[in-house]
C-alpha cells in the first residue's frame, strides 16, 4: 500500500454489535481527514411516546428500548418516578433491585466478552469459530450467561423485558427459596469468573491509550450500580439532578443518534473502564486482587483492556449476587404505596455500557409531560469517534483489511448498543 | 402466546423467532401461533426474539426442534425455504437481517460445535422484504405464513405424531 495514496475504508455492516451502524474513514496522503461513526437505525421516539402516559407505564415502556439491558431502563425510570413522587425504595426491595441488576451485568458482559469481542483478540471472524477450537470456553460462557438470565427470570419473571419490576417495588415478591436456589450456581460462577479473568488477561492488547474524562456513579457504601452521585475524573461531583447542567446531547448530520458531550463540548467516557477507574477501591477484595493479577493498572487508559475490566466486573457481580442471595429475606410488602402527584424526577443507574440517565416531569394526575433519556452508547459516541481517530493514527501503516479489523475491535471496546442509542454498523475507509 | 416448552420424550419443540413490531420479521411468530391453534400431537411451542444464547438454552436437551424465522437472503419476498440444519451447515448470510449480535445462524453452528445441536433440527424461513419498525406485514409474507402453516401441519402429522 502506497503511503501517499488516498484510502477509503468502509465497514457497511459492523458485525458483533447490537443494532445497525457503519464506519467511514477518509485518509489522504497518510493524514486522517474524517472519521464518522454512523448510526442509521431510525430514531424510535420513546420520549414522545411516553408523554401523556401515567408514571407507572415508564419502566415497562422504556425497558423495550433494549433486549440486552432492559433492567437499566426499568431501574432508571422507576428511580426517576420515585424521585418525582417522594418515594424511596429501601431494604429487601432495594436488595432485589441490586441483585437483578447484577444478573443483567453478568448476562450482558459475558455475551460481549466471549461471543462478540473475544474473536477480535483471538483472530476469529466470529464466535462460531471459537466454539470449534475452544468448545469448553464457549460452553462455560454460555453457562455463566444463563445464570445471569436466570437471575432476571427469578426476580423479573422473564429474562428479556422483565415484567415483575415496577415503580416502588415489585408486583410479586420472589420467595426466599427461589432466591436461595441461585446460590450453588453463583458459587460456581465466582470461581469460574476468577479463572476467566485470567483467561482474557492473556490476550494480546493493541497499543493505544487516551486520557479519558471518565464519568460514573459513585456510592458511599458500595461499587455503584443502582444509585449514587455522578463523579468524573475531572473532579466533578454532582447529584444526578444536575446532570444536564454539565452534559448534553448534540445532533450530528451523519448519525441518527444524538452525541453526548460535556458542557465544553469535549467527549467523555462511561462504562466499565470509567467505573473501574473511579470506583476501584469499592470493588471486592477478590475482584481487586484479580484485576491486579490480571495486570490491570490502577487507572486504565487503554480501551482495549475493557474486555478484562468487563470480566472483573462479572466476577464482582457474581460475588455481590451471591452475597445478596444469601442475605435475602422477603420484604413485608411488594411495593410502596404511591399517590400520583405533580413532580419532577431524575434517575441514573449503571447499565452494563455505562450511565443511563432519565428525567421526567409529571402533572397532578401523575401523567408524564416531559421525558428525556440518555443511554450510555449515545454518551460514548463522540468518544468512540475520538478513539477511532487515535487508533487509525497509531495503526495507519496497516493494510486496509487489518486497519478495518482494528477499528471494529476499537468500536467493540464500547460494546455499543446501537439499538439503544437510537439505534448497525458499516466501515468505510476513504484513502482516495 | 404463552411460552410452553414442556419437555417430553419424542416431543417436537417448535420455536417461532421474530419481532412483531418490525414488519415481516414476525413471520415465524405468526406461523407458530397458527400451529399452536391446531390439534397437533406431541408438539410444544415457544416464541423467542432471536437472541442466540437464549435459543441454545431453549433447544438444549431436546431431540427434535423446528425453528421458523424470517430470512433476508435476496430471494423473492414470501419465498419459503426448508433447511435440514441437523444434516448441513446453514448457508452464510441467510439470516443476516437480524440486528441481533449473536443470532440464529450463530446459535445453530455454535451448538453444532459444542455437540448440543438437537439431532433432528429443521429450519423454515420465510423471506421478508419490509423490516422497518412498525411496518405492516407484507401481503406476500401473510400468504406465505398461511402456506407454511399448512405445509408444516401436513408434514407434522405423519412425521411426528406417531413418535412417542
Amino acid at each position: 500500500m502506497a503511503k501517499t495514496a488516498s484510502r477509503i475504508i468502509k465497514v457497511d455492516e459492523l458485525a458483533r454489535v447490537e443494532g445497525e451502524g457503519a464506519l467511514r474513514l477518509r485518509i489522504r496522503d497518510g493524514v486522517i481527514r474524517d472519521v464518522k461513526f454512523r448510526i442509521h437505525e431510525p430514531p424510535r421516539f420513546f420520549e414522545a411516546l411516553l408523554r401523556g402516559r401515567i408514571y407507572s407505564d415508564a419502566p415497562d415502556i422504556t425497558s423495550r428500548i433494549c433486549g440486552i439491558c432492559p433492567v437499566a431502563y426499568i431501574m432508571g425510570a422507576s428511580q426517576a418516578m420515585e424521585d418525582a413522587l417522594g418515594v424511596q425504595v429501601t431494604g429487601p426491595l432495594r436488595d432485589l433491585r441490586r441483585l437483578v441488576y447484577c444478573g443483567e451485568w453478568i448476562e450482558s458482559h459475558v455475551l460481549h466478552v466471549f461471543l462478540l469481542h473475544a474473536p477480535d483478540f483471538l483472530g476469529y471472524e466470529d464466535a462460531i469459530l471459537i466454539s470449534k477450537d475452544h468448545p469448553e470456553l464457549v460452553a462455560t460462557a454460555l453457562r455463566l450467561k444463563k445464570l445471569g438470565n436466570r437471575i432476571l427470570e427469578v426476580i423479573g419473571g422473564r429474562a428479556i423485558h422483565p415484567v415483575n419490576l415496577k415503580v416502588g417495588g415489585v408486583y410479586k415478591i420472589p420467595s426466599r427459596a427461589a432466591i436461595r436456589s441461585l446460590r450453588d450456581e453463583l458459587q460456581w460462577a465466582v470461581e469460574t469468573s476468577l479463572e476467566l479473568v485470567k483467561a482474557v488477561s492473556g490476550f494480546e492488547f493493541p497499543d493505544y491509550s487516551y486520557d479519558y474524562n471518565c464519568v460514573a456513579l459513585k456510592h458511599k457504601d458500595e461499587y455503584a450500580i443502582c444509585e449514587g452521585r455522578l463523579v468524573s475524573s475531572a473532579g466533578l461531583d454532582i447529584p444526578v439532578s444536575e446532570f444536564e447542567n454539565h452534559f448534553g446531547e448534540e445532533h450530528v448530520a451523519h448519525s441518527n443518534a444524538l452525541h453526548g458531550a460535556s458542557d465544553t463540548g469535549a467527549p467523555y467516557l462511561v462504562g466499565p473502564i470509567a467505573r473501574y477507574n473511579l470506583n476501584f477501591d469499592q470493588l471486592s477484595p477478590l475482584a481487586r486482587t484479580a484485576a491486579q493479577e490480571a495486570g490491570l493498572p490502577r487507572k486504565v487508559d487503554n480501551p482495549f483492556l475493557s474486555i478484562v475490566v468487563r470480566m472483573v466486573e462479572v466476577l464482582y457481580a457474581c460475588e455481590e449476587a451471591l452475597s445478596l442471595a444469601e442475605a435475602y429475606e422477603e420484604p413485608d410488602e411488594a411495593c410502596i404505596d404511591i399517590v400520583p402527584a405533580a413532580g419532577e424526577g431524575f434517575g441514573c443507574t449503571e447499565a452494563p455500557r455505562g450511565i443511563c440517565y432519565h428525567h421526567y416531569r409529571l402533572d397532578e394526575q401523575g401523567r408524564i409531560t416531559f421525558a428525556r433519556i440518555m443511554p450510555p452508547t449515545s454518551q460514548n459516541q463522540k468518544q468512540i469517534e475520538r478513539d477511532l481517530w487515535g487508533v487509525v493514527e497509531r495503526y495507519m501503516e496497516l493494510p486496509d483489511d487489518k486497519l478495518k479489523w482494528r477499528c471494529e475491535q476499537a468500536i467493540r471496546n464500547y460494546d455499543p448498543c446501537i439499538s439503544c442509542a437510537t439505534h448497525f454498523l458499516k466501515l468505510d475507509v476513504d484513502r482516495g | 402466546m404463552s411460552i410452553a416448552a414442556e419437555r417430553a420424550p419424542g416431543q417436537v419443540l417448535v420455536i417461532g423467532v421474530g419481532n412483531e413490531y418490525r414488519g415481516d420479521d414476525c413471520a415465524g411468530l405468526k406461523v407458530v401461533r397458527a400451529l399452536a391453534a391446531l390439534p397437533l400431537e406431541n408438539a410444544a411451542f415457544l416464541e423467542l426474539p432471536g437472541e442466540g444464547t437464549e435459543l441454545i438454552e431453549a433447544w438444549r436437551g431436546q431431540e427434535r426442534v423446528m425453528v421458523i424465522d424470517a430470512s433476508s437472503s435476496g430471494a423473492k419476498s414470501g419465498a419459503i425455504t426448508r433447511i435440514d440444519a441437523g444434516k448441513s451447515a446453514l448457508p452464510p448470510g441467510f439470516f443476516n437481517y437480524s440486528t441481533h449480535a449473536f443470532g440464529l445462524a450463530e446459535a445453530v453452528e455454535t451448538a453444532r460445535n459444542l455437540g448440543i445441536l438437537p439431532r433432528d433440527f429443521i429450519i423454515y424461513a420465510i423471506e421478508g422484504s419490509a423490516f422497518d419498525q412498525g411496518a405492516p406485514v407484507s401481503q406476500c409474507v401473510e400468504e406465505a405464513v398461511r402456506k407454511l402453516t399448512g405445509l408444516i401441519s401436513a408434514e407434522f402429522q405423519p412425521l411426528y405424531s406417531q413418535i412417542r
